[in-house]
């Protein structure tokens, strides 16, 4: 019993240890705070077209059997421009279907944007209150989705997606390999 | 004097009231749908900011989120259906107080269990020590006694 109650604190010491070097080893990112509209239906989308003459965006444009990628993104936002090639080689080298909302932008600065550094969205949308947003479980731009042909969600990145985003879940996705 | 006026201004400091971001604009025109949002924006966090609730950030979301609040009660919802419209946009991870079910059993009731498990260790040791009976200490014998007399006299 004595022996037990000297071994006590060694062993909570031991036991927060063994947590803190997992925490800081296993890669788990406290702030990350998740995403709970992965594996369900995508939330509904409904918003005016960015681009003059083209039709409204509404959820017809997730359902067209094909995988496709939602990205939300802003002209006044930096990291948007840093992610703008992978999409435009998404798009240009592997015909991915790809959908632009501008979020709580001007339509003018959104269009002068896509312009200056080229447009690969097939479909774009623009949520100027950021409502569709909010529906999305947005918490700011950039952010994309990856939606399968079922219309369910199966990625959602938060920030800018990377060159390794793209090789190890992006293209596997849009080959059908990632489910 | 100049102590005074510092104890005035230590003494004003008590009566200040934390600043909030709720705009002017977003105030809803009927007090009691206000402070209901109010009291609903307190326990919602905003989703880029980690430790503050949506009422106290000034982060883009967070407006949307606020407004969201409002609108929701506008149209006639509980305060339970707004926190529900959050969850199911941005998860548990929008409520400032954790719910409790099996995943946050730990978070909840390990604080209590092992107050509980501590305090019933140290009731029963106290219980022991008391029940030993309180027994004269052995008188010294011829070795010890010898000892104690060299250590009295050195």
């Amino acid at each position: 019993m004595r022996r037990l109650l000297f071994i006590l604190p060694l062993l909570t010491l031991a036991l927060m240890a063994g947590f803190f070097a997992w925490s800081l080893t296993s890669g788990r990112d406290p702030a990350s705070i998740g995403s709970v509209v992965v594996g369900r239906e995508a939330p509904k989308l409904d918003l005016p077209a960015l681009r003059p003459g083209d039709p409204p965006l509404t959820g017809a444009a997730l359902r067209t059997g094909k995988p496709v990628i939602v990205n939300f993104f802003a002209s006044w936002c930096t990291p948007c421009l840093a992610e703008h090639p992978l999409f435009t080689r998404l798009a240009e080298r592997e015909g991915a279907t790809i959908i632009g909302i501008a979020w709580k932008n001007k339509r003018e600065d959104a269009t002068a944007w896509l312009k200056k550094l080229g447009d690969p969205f097939k479909f774009a949308g623009l949520d100027l209150d950021g409502k569709t947003g909010l529906d999305w479980g947005l918490s700011g731009v950039p952010e994309t989705y990856l939606i399968d042909g079922a219309g369910i969600v199966r990625r959602h990145y938060r920030g800018p997606i990377t060159e390794r985003d793209l090789n190890e879940t992006i293209l596997p996705f849009l080959k059908g390999a990632v489910k | 004097m100049r102590s005074l006026r510092a104890l005035l201004c230590l003494l004003a400091l008590l009566f200040t009231l934390p600043a909030h971001a709720v705009e002017p604009s977003e105030i809803l025109p009927d007090p009691a749908l206000e402070s209901r949002a109010r009291e609903i924006g307190r326990a919602l966090r905003c989703v880029v900011c980690q430790n503050q609730s949506i009422d106290d950030s000034s982060a883009e979301v967070a407006r949307d989120m606020r407004r969201a609040v409002r609108e929701r009660l506008t149209a006639g919802d509980s305060d339970g259906d707004v926190f529900a419209f959050m969850v199911a946009r941005y998860g548990d991870y929008v409520l400032l107080k954790p719910p409790f079910k099996a995943g946050t059993l730990v978070l909840w009731l390990g604080a209590p269990l092992v107050l509980l498990v501590a305090g019933g260790a140290l009731l029963l040791a106290a219980r022991r020590r008391r029940a030993q009976p309180v027994t004269a200490p052995k008188p010294l014998d011829e070795e010890e006694r010898r000892r104690l007399d060299a250590l009295l006299k050195g």
